[in-house]
This record gives structure tokens, C-alpha cells and sequence, in this order.
């Protein structure tokens, strides 16, 4: 093939047809999956499908999604969190130690957590970035170490394994409605979470495809050395993704201890595969350099969905993980053969 | 430098683009370059010889900045110069198409073209990647090499080798370069497509940039090329210009002509008339290349 022909009417247009522009899209395969399980689950039961139904579903859905677009991000920048999962805990933790024992204003708390988990998506970064060793093996070690500290601090300073009585801080309740509180829509209550995880899912899908760093994300992911040498400042994009997915774990956490008012040392613990799940139900790929917010968001949609649909449905719910493991399976599948046909050599 | 009659000679059309003079390069005890002196005008073609473990790539790093000689000068323009990061050269006008071409597959090609460089819009929390102007400019620039992209935003995986090439050159030349290096270009592809990078390379040339073109193979070198530097194990076989070489003796010197007539007298020396006649095969196979 001579790449020089300067025809009017290109022959090679025409391959690139619409059915191949949709399946090269990360995210398509996780759309038509959540199509499919809705579909199926609206058959199989009434109060699936009715608005409480979709309220708690949405709310399952929104809980993991939080967490599994930021994860998306960093898995599309070539990395993984297993301490993405814990995190959620200790920023609740934290929050929680701060203001009912410590006794600092609830804010200052929110702030300082914040700060606190910052560092610790800094150091994960840091690490990964300075030592050349798979995130896998550093964020093993942050997961380990931080569930010890988890629980350590917690039954050191609460002499229990939980923390409570948020809900009787002072500033609980103007809190409460940012994180909490619920949406009233055609009689059932909707939790204002899933707002927070649209938003987040918009403005992951901005920073990644309209923005130099979203550039710099598929860069490093897709080929770190190729990247440094154009000048992408790929160590720099790395720490500030594993920051990123801190936050996301400081503001599900806070969430969560907001909403109940109380939470548990172990929280969050074994939720960091599931993350990754979800992205990579949304299309990302293990290797990095391809996978979009809205496919993660969508796997969670799938995750969420199914845990829900299953109790609606009336079935026993220890089938739940089987259901998720053959999703899993499909999806990497399915992902392992849209990209050999998206780097499919037309030579 | 500093003097004032130094800086008009400098600006004389005689004047080499880029010049390296007895530039030597170790690393610990081991000679990678000693005393490699060469020169690159403006819309000429240098190309740079030798086998594996000649030093070529020893080279690119020491012009593109990655690494320093440790003796020896460079000159741009007439000025000696000193970079110290790739970022150096490159605001020397001079830019590097690595083997790997700095390329991600997974990304579109308009991506590609200005990763590292890209134009955005916008300000505060707004400012983003301007995808309008970054397609039109990667369309304009590639068709400028004479190639019509079909489809900006598919993905670099899915060009041919020669293309992929055209794409990391366009991007060197938009970006400022006026003296590109390609390492090995060619090495990893098919007859055809080698063709179409020798044509890129002319095109380059014709438009008044400077090429130092990086080959282990002479039949890619010659055609293109207006003078060759010819390395071996570190040392210099001499620096020629076109007229001073003929393709055969460049093909003679590059196969290490005396070497291969050593080799084949030992194997005629061998009991057995075949390991002698390979021997003999070989000596007339590398006179009669070309």
C-alpha cells in the first residue's frame, strides 16, 4: 500500500465503517451489557423496574462507580490500586477519629483527611514512580499496611473496631445534605450520591479526552518510554493519578460515615477488586493505555444491577459472584479482541 | 565565542548546519566513539554506516543530548555548542526520530502528533486540548510529505511501518527541526516500504533541512545520500563525500572487505573443498552486491 495516492474518493474510507467506529469504542461493550442485564432483570421482577427499584440499584451502582472511574483513570495510565479499597476505610476513619474523639471541627476534619489521604496516593505514586516496581507489589504493601493501621488506631483509640456517633457532631446536618441526604423523583427517594458520581464521571470523561493531562494519561499508560521522550512528564501524570483516586476514596469514605453515622475498621476492605472489575467490565485494558470513565461508571451500572436485580428476583444471592466472575471473563474477552481489531495492522 | 567576526562567519551560507569534530565517547573503559569528526549542511544528507556495536547509536545520543562527548566539539551553525538535555537540542533545531518513533499505537494519530506539544484553549479549569486545530495541523503537515490521512483519529497502531515513519517526521518538522536524525528508519521494513521512507527522506532534504540518516545497509544509504560516514567498532572508516565513494567500494568497506578475504582463505585452509568454497562464494557474493 503507498500511503501517497491523493485520491477524491479514498477506497480506505470506507473499511472504517460505523459498526467498527462504535466497537472501538471502549465503552460500547459495557453499554449493550448494561442494556442487556436491565432488560433482563426488568423481565424477571416488578419492583426491579419500578422507580424504588432504580433508586436502590443507582445507589449500589453509585458507591462502587465513585471509586471505579478514578480507578479507570489510573488503569488507563498503566497502574493498579489494591489499596484503593482500604482507603475508603481510613478516610472514614479519620474523619470520624478527628471529630468524635479529637474533638476538631467537623470541616477542619473533612480538610485534614483530605490532606492525609493526598499523602498517601502521593507516597503510592511516589514509589511506584521512583522505584520502577509494578503498582501491584507497592499498593499491596499500602493495602496491607494500611488495614493494620485501620484497625490498630481504631480499637487503640475507640476500644471498639468501629466509630460512631457522627451524626451528633456539630455541622453533622448541613453535611449530611451534601453528601447524604436524598432527591424525591416519582415517589421514591433517589440518594444524592448518584448525583456526585455522574458529575465525577463528566468531568473524568472532560480531564481524559479534552484536556493536555487526559492526553498525557493514554500516553503514559500506552507506552511510558515513547512518552518521555516527547517530553509527557510521566512520572509526574502517575503520582497525580494515584492522588486523584485518594480523593475519590477520601469523599466515598466521608460518604459513607456521613450517611450512617457510624463506620467499621474493616470498611472498604476487598471492594478495590471490584473497582477494577468495573473498569474493566467498561471496557479498560489491564495493560493500560485504553478504557474510558464512562465504561466504568457503566460496569458499575452492570455490578450494581446485578446485585440488586438478583435479590429482586428472588434468587438466592450467593449466586451473585458467579454472575460477576462470567461478566468479567466476557468482558475481557471481548476487550482482547476490540483491541487487536483497533491495532490491527492494515499493512 | 563571543567575538564579533566569529558570529558573521557564522552566518555565511558555507557554514555547516551541524559539525562534530574528533568527538570521542567511553564509557568506563570501553571506547564507544574515538575521534569522529563529520559535517551536515542544510538540504544535504548524511548518512552514518556501520554494523552492530559501531557506535551509531552512541552517536544520535551524543547529538541528540543524551549523552556528552567526553572529548571533541560540536558546532551548530559555526558555534561550538554543549547540550545538556534532549530538550537542548531540540531548541537547536535538532530533532531525533527514534527507532521506536516516540509513538503510542492505542492513540489516534492527531494525539500522537502533538503529545508532549499540545495546543490548548481556554483558561483556568477550562483550558483543554484544542482537537480542532491539532487534526487540521497533523492533515495539513502530513500533506505537505504528499500523504492524505484518511482518518486523523485512527489509531498510529493501525498505519503501515513506512507511514508511522512519515507521521514521527511530519511531527519533527512542524515542531521546529531543521536538522532531523533518523535512526535507522528502514532497518525493520519490507522493500517497498523502505522505498517510501528514502522518498520522505529526499522530500526532507528538498526542503532545505539537514538529515543525518542512520543505516547499516549502503543500498538504502547511497542513493539518498550526499556524504557518508562509515563507523566500525567505535573508529572511523573515513568520511566521503558522494563523489569520493562509489557504491561498490561503500558496500566493500561496510562488509569489512579484508576481513572477508582473511575468512576466506582460513576456511580454504579447512579439510573439505565445500567449507572452501563457501568461503570463496561469500568473498565473490560481497564484491558483486550493488
Amino acid at each position: 500500500m503507498t500511503a501517497t495516492t491523493v485520491t477524491p474518493a479514498d477506497e480506505r474510507v470506507v473499511a472504517i465503517g460505523l459498526v467498527r467506529r462504535l466497537l472501538v469504542k471502549p465503552e460500547f461493550g459495557a453499554l449493550v451489557g448494561a442494556i442487556v442485564i436491565f432488560v433482563f432483570f426488568a423481565f424477571q421482577s416488578d419492583v426491579f423496574r419500578s422507580m424504588d427499584g432504580a433508586a436502590n440499584w443507582l445507589d449500589v451502582s453509585s458507591t462502587l462507580g465513585t471509586m471505579a472511574v478514578p480507578v479507570a483513570m489510573l488503569m488507563i495510565g498503566g497502574h493498579f490500586d489494591l489499596s484503593a479499597g482500604v482507603q475508603v476505610g481510613t478516610a472514614g476513619l479519620a474523619t470520624g477519629i478527628m471529630t468524635t474523639y479529637w474533638g476538631l471541627q467537623l470541616y477542619a476534619s473533612l480538610a485534614m483527611s483530605l490532606v492525609l489521604m493526598l499523602a498517601i496516593g502521593f507516597v503510592n505514586g511516589f514509589l511506584v514512580t521512583r522505584t520502577g516496581l509494578p503498582s501491584f507489589i507497592i499498593t499491596l504493601g499500602m493495602f496491607l499496611g494500611l488495614q493494620g493501621l485501620n484497625l490498630g488506631f481504631t480499637k487503640q483509640i475507640t476500644n471498639t473496631v468501629q466509630v460512631s456517633n457522627l451524626d451528633l457532631v456539630p455541622g453533622y446536618h448541613s453535611l449530611n445534605n451534601i453528601l447524604g441526604s436524598t432527591v424525591t423523583i416519582g415517589g421514591a427517594k433517589f440518594q444524592i450520591a448518584i448525583i456526585w458520581w455522574v458529575a465525577f464521571t463528566v468531568i473524568a470523561s472532560y480531564l481524559l479526552l479534552k484536556t493536555r493531562f487526559g492526553n498525557w494519561i493514554f500516553a503514559t499508560g500506552g507506552d511510558p518510554n515513547a512518552s518521555k521522550n516527547v517530553g509527557v512528564r510521566t512520572n509526574r501524570t502517575t503520582i497525580a493519578l494515584f492522588m486523584i483516586t485518594s480523593a475519590a476514596a477520601w469523599f466515598v469514605g466521608n460518604t459513607q460515615i456521613v450517611r450512617f453515622g457510624t463506620i467499621q475498621a474493616q470498611s472498604g476492605i476487598g471492594q478495590e477488586l471490584y473497582f477494577i472489575v468495573a473498569a474493566v467490565i467498561g471496557g479498560c485494558l489491564l495493560t493500560g493505555g485504553y478504557g474510558s470513565a464512562v465504561g466504568a461508571a457503566l460496569g458499575a451500572l452492570i455490578f450494581g444491577m446485578t446485585q440488586v436485580g438478583i435479590v429482586n428476583a428472588g434468587w438466592n444471592s450467593d449466586w451473585f459472584k458467579l454472575f460477576v466472575g462470567v461478566m468479567l471473563l466476557l468482558a475481557v474477552l471481548a476487550n482482547q479482541f476490540v483491541r487487536r481489531f483497533a491495532e490491527q495492522s492494515r499493512r | 565565542m563571543s567575538d564579533p567576526q566569529i558570529t558573521e562567519v557564522t552566518e555565511s551560507a558555507d557554514v555547516p548546519m551541524l559539525e562534530m569534530r574528533d568527538v570521542t565517547k567511553m564509557f568506563g573503559s570501553v571506547i564507544s566513539l574515538f575521534e569522529i569528526s563529520t559535517t551536515v549542511r542544510a538540504g544535504q544528507v548524511t548518512c552514518v554506516l556501520g554494523d552492530n556495536g559501531a557506535g551509531k547509536s552512541t552517536l544520535i545520543k551524543i547529538l541528540s543530548g543524551v549523552h556528552h562527548a567526553d572529548h571533541g566539539q560540536l558546532f551548530v551553525d559555526g558555534v561550538p555548542v554543549r547540550f545538556s538535555t534532549p530538550r537542548d537540542a531540540l531548541d537547536a533545531g535538532i530533532a531525533t526520530v527514534f527507532q521506536d518513533l516516540a509513538m503510542v499505537p492505542l492513540m489516534a494519530i492527531w494525539r500522537n502528533f502533538f503529545l508532549g506539544s499540545e495546543p490548548t484553549k481556554g483558561w483556568g479549569p477550562l483550558r483543554r486540548f484544542d482537537a480542532a486545530t491539532a487534526k487540521r495541523i497533523t492533515r495539513q503537515e502530513m500533506g505537505e510529505m504528499g500523504i492524505d490521512i484518511r482518518d486523523p483519529d485512527q489509531p498510529v497502531g493501525t498505519l503501515s511501518g513506512g507511514e508511522r515513519q512519515s507521521v514521527a517526521i511530519a511531527r519533527a518538522v512542524h515542531f521546529g527541526a531543521r536538522l532531523l536524525i533518523l535512526d535507522e528508519p528502514t532497518s525493520a521494513l519490507g522493500v517497498k516500504q523502505a522505498g517510501v521512507v528514502l522518498k520522505y527522506i529526499v522530500q526532507a532534504r528538498d526542503r532545505g533541512l539537514g538529515v543525518i540518516f542512520i543505516t547499516h545497509n549502503p543500498h538504502h544509504a547511497y542513493p539518498v545520500g550526499d556524504r557518508f560516514l562509515l563507523l566500525k567498532r567505535g573508529r572511523s572508516l573515513g568520511d566521503f563525500a558522494k563523489s569520493e565513494i562509489s557504491l561498490h567500494e561503500l558496500t566493500r568497506l561496510m562488509a569489512g572487505g579484508a576481513e572477508l578475504e582473511a575468512l576466506a582463505h582460513e576456511l580454504e585452509r579447512e579439510p573439505g573443498a565445500d567449507a572452501a568454497s563457501v568461503g570463496r562464494e561469500l568473498l565473490r557474493e560481497t564484491e558483486t552486491l550493488g
